[in-house]
């Protein structure tokens, strides 16, 4: 029953703040709401006994990526209003689309039925007596260890990508080099002056 | 009422269709549409984890996770790019992207 309760409650929460960061007039709100639709989205991983995917969706998601949009949306100077413009007129083939789209869902959905042998074409059976976490880890790091490389790199790839975009090489900034400073050499170092006496080196 | 596998789909269904919806109206609002892309993913990961829950196959989490990643790594890299873009053009429009034509 409480189970039931929860799993509107969280599905609500999700769709309500889904649509709002869509249709929220300041980004700063849309990323709020996405923090929120995330945060039920954990919820419902907890329902489903997914306890590890949840955590992962709090931390990764609300840590990680909601702070980074966060962060861009309050750094970049944006005109908001001159952002919305054109909302309305998009708003037509959008929601046509969207309806359209969920129709189709929704046809997908309730003709679907699951295979006689999908209990036995399972690529990984849930182990008996394991938290999630423990049965999560056995199979991450057996039988899927290659993909969990990959995505290693991939996560490698994306840092390096955005280090290269956002890197900017200044003119005008001092810099050492430490090669040309080894390279000098006694000849663009030193000048020999005859100075004459009582005079000195003035222009 | 029992919830079932058809539940978790609808939500994940109704959430994805959010996601495509956004990015539809918000043409002008890049950081908007990345936030519909996350969305659209959030809905699939719902979709794998519903799936593996119901199925006790853990091979749905273990894609969800690697989803999870790779909505990281585009999360960083489509930032990095609108900043890159903003700094070149002082907007973030998108209407008007035709800089890469030769």
């Amino acid at each position: 029953m409480l189970a039931t309760l929860a799993f509107w409650a969280f599905s609500g929460v999700a769709i309500a703040s889904a649509f709002m960061v869509v249709i929220a007039r300041n980004p700063v709100r849309s990323v709020l709401f996405l923090i929120l639709a995330f945060f039920s989205a954990a919820g419902l991983f907890v329902l489903l006994g997914a306890e590890f995917l949840a955590m992962l969706l709090i931390v990764v998601y609300v840590g990680a990526v909601a702070v980074l949009f966060l962060f861009v949306v309050m750094m970049l100077d944006i005109d908001f209003a001159e952002l919305k413009q054109g909302f309305l007129s998009y708003l037509p083939l959008g929601g046509a689309f969207a309806l359209v789209l969920a129709a189709l869902l929704a046809m997908t959905v309730a003709t679907w039925q699951a295979s006689d042998q999908a209990q036995s074409l399972r690529a990984a059976a849930m182990p008996d007596g394991m938290s999630n976490i423990e049965a999560l880890g056995t199979v991450i790091y057996d039988q899927y260890v290659y993909f969990f490389q990959a995505a290693g790199l991939v996560l490698l790839v994306a840092m390096i990508g955005a280090i290269v975009l956002t890197l900017r090489h200044k003119d005008g900034v001092k810099r050492q080099s430490v090669t040309a400073q080894v390279g000098r050499d006694r000849k663009e170092a030193i000048e020999m002056l005859d100075i004459k006496p009582g005079q000195g080196i003035g222009e | 009422m029992e919830i079932g596998l058809g539940h978790y789909l609808a939500v994940a269904a109704v959430l994805f269709t959010i996601g495509v919806f956004g990015i539809f109206v918000n043409r002008k609002n890049v950081i908007i549409l990345l936030m519909s892309v996350e969305l659209i993913l959030l809905s699939v990961n719902v979709n794998l984890v519903a799936f593996s829950a119901f199925l006790g196959d853990l091979a749905g989490q273990v894609f969800a996770l690697f989803v999870l990643t790779v909505a990281a790594a585009e999360a960083a890299v489509g930032l990095a790019i609108l900043v890159v873009y903003f700094r070149n053009r002082g907007d973030i429009s998108v209407e008007g992207v035709n800089l890469m034509k030769g």
